[in-house]
């Protein structure tokens, strides 16, 4: 078993590479690389993606490694391989980000990623631990319950057009979605590999997953 | 609903805990990782590392220690100290932390923040302003330790880093730092007011109410402390319930 953690140069990933390796060995999962290698990525189970920073400067990073994301998009959306995307990873799946300027999204769950609407006294980035309302159930949530806390940072945000994509959000001067999922597909607004023994519980359950 | 965060800050020097941390059984208590480990287990909120003797020749020993306590503590990690340039940032960030602090190097030159967020994201830049009163409502920058005067308005200060794409500020009163005697509440509420990113507060808690004040009063988002919390007086649960009993709203582990 094969967990590719896709670097493409979006931020650091010594934490998630570290905290996905420490649930990999309790669960059995196997090896976890962290790997830029469309090879390794379209041999790998299981399908990870970080990102930290602005949308189109991520998008277009993902972009520059040639073949990376069609191995990413042919193992998600033809071979049907668990995908886990995170932050700005999980922001990627929308169909339209508005941060900065118009820019396509992967389009596997429908919406828009728009600036988090200001508010008097609201600070954005929206920083720091929030509890989860959970919407619905899924195995990857399995042992999360809504209350619980995870941590976030981020000034931009996930609106998903259908809300049977929406798996948990949390408030923050309105609903912010926290979890998004359908089909083979999750992601998580928030850090899992910072959101202490919450997002280690979360990782587990990703790796055991049988979409 | 978001909570106030509780953030014990270690300063480093050389590689170590300066002071000490006095942990029931922590048994090097010189030790950050282990320190680290202790508030991870703790419930705090957040860390942060403050490498209070950087010089270009000890940097490698701090890239270290953040990355020890990455692999360890799955939990967000600040880092300060001798900070110049986006070169540095990402460095820090490589090596493990989650957001790295200018100081300094930003009172020198504004714009190194704006590289830094536009390389970076504004999620990962903390600005550091090191503040006295020099007069009824009004407070100046300080560098070096609180030792040099900038004639730097602390206030405007912190709306033009937050322009130039900090994502959150962290104000240490120089005039309270090492007092116990509680945050400057004026100057905190004046910059938490000022602009519209996250402010930590910082410098001269010395009891629970002192947190509290913080956030009623000085309107922050979040409270670092150091040696009530180091020395043992009072624990991150002691100090997350005395504050969710005064009504703000605390993560309780």
């Amino acid at each position: 078993m094969l967990t590719a953690l896709v670097d493409y140069d979006s931020g650091n990933l010594h934490s998630a590479e570290k905290a996905f390796q420490r649930m990999a060995a309790e669960t059995g999962a196997g090896e976890i690389r962290v790997t830029s290698d469309p090879e390794v990525v379209a041999r790998a189970d299981r399908i990870v993606l970080p990102g930290d920073g602005a949308f189109p400067a991520c998008r277009q990073a993902l972009d520059g490694f040639g073949g990376l994301f069609e191995a990413i998009e042919e193992g998600v959306r033809v071979k049907g391989k668990p995908f886990l995307g995170i932050c700005v990873g999980m922001q990627m799946l929308t169909s339209w980000g508005r941060e900065f300027r118009d820019t396509a999204g992967f389009d596997w769950i429908g919406g828009e990623v728009v600036a988090i609407p200001p508010a008097p006294g609201l600070k954005v980035p929206h920083m720091g631990w929030n509890d989860l309302v959970i919407d619905r159930a899924h195995p990857v949530l399995d042992g999360l319950a809504t209350g619980d806390h995870a941590y976030f940072v981020h000034s931009y945000h996930f609106r998903v057009d259908d809300p049977a994509h929406l798996l948990a959000h949390v408030d923050y001067g309105g609903p912010i979605t926290a979890i998004v999922g359908r089909d083979n597909i999750v992601g998580t607004q928030f850090h899992p590999e910072k959101s202490q023994a919450l997002g280690l519980r979360l990782i587990a359950n990703f790796l055991r997953w049988k979409p | 609903m978001l909570k106030t965060r509780i953030i014990p800050c270690l300063d480093v020097a050389d590689g170590r805990v300066v002071k000490g941390v006095n942990f029931v059984n922590l048994i090097d208590a010189g030790d950050p990782v282990a320190a680290a480990r202790a508030y991870d287990a703790a419930g705090a909120d957040e860390l942060c590392f403050l490498d209070i003797h950087a010089t270009h020749e000890n940097r490698g020993t701090m890239f270290d220690l953040v990355t020890r306590t990455a692999e360890q503590c799955f939990m967000p990690l600040t880092v300060g100290g001798g900070v110049r340039s986006h070169h540095d940032v990402r460095a820090l960030l490589l090596a493990g932390a989650d957001k790295v602090s200018f100081n300094s190097a930003a009172v020198a030159n504004p714009d190194v923040v704006a590289e830094a967020a536009d390389r970076f994201g504004s999620q990962c830049i903390v600005v550091a302003i090191d503040a006295k009163t020099v007069a009824p409502g009004r407070w100046e920058i300080f560098t070096h330790g609180g030792r040099k005067p900038t004639g730097i308005d602390a206030v405007d200060f912190a709306r033009t880093v937050t322009a130039k794409g900090a994502g959150e500020i962290l104000l240490t009163s120089m005039d309270r730092d090492g007092t116990k005697a509680g945050f400057n509440l004026p100057l905190t509420r004046a910059i938490a007011d000022a602009v519209d990113i996250p402010v930590i507060a910082s410098g001269g808690v010395g009891t629970l109410d002192h947190l509290v004040e913080g956030v009623t009063e000085g309107h922050a988002s979040a409270v670092l402390a150091a040696s009530i919390f180091h020395f043992g007086t009072h624990t991150i649960g002691e100090a997350k319930a005395h504050m969710a009993a005064a009504g703000i709203p605390m993560r309780m582990t």
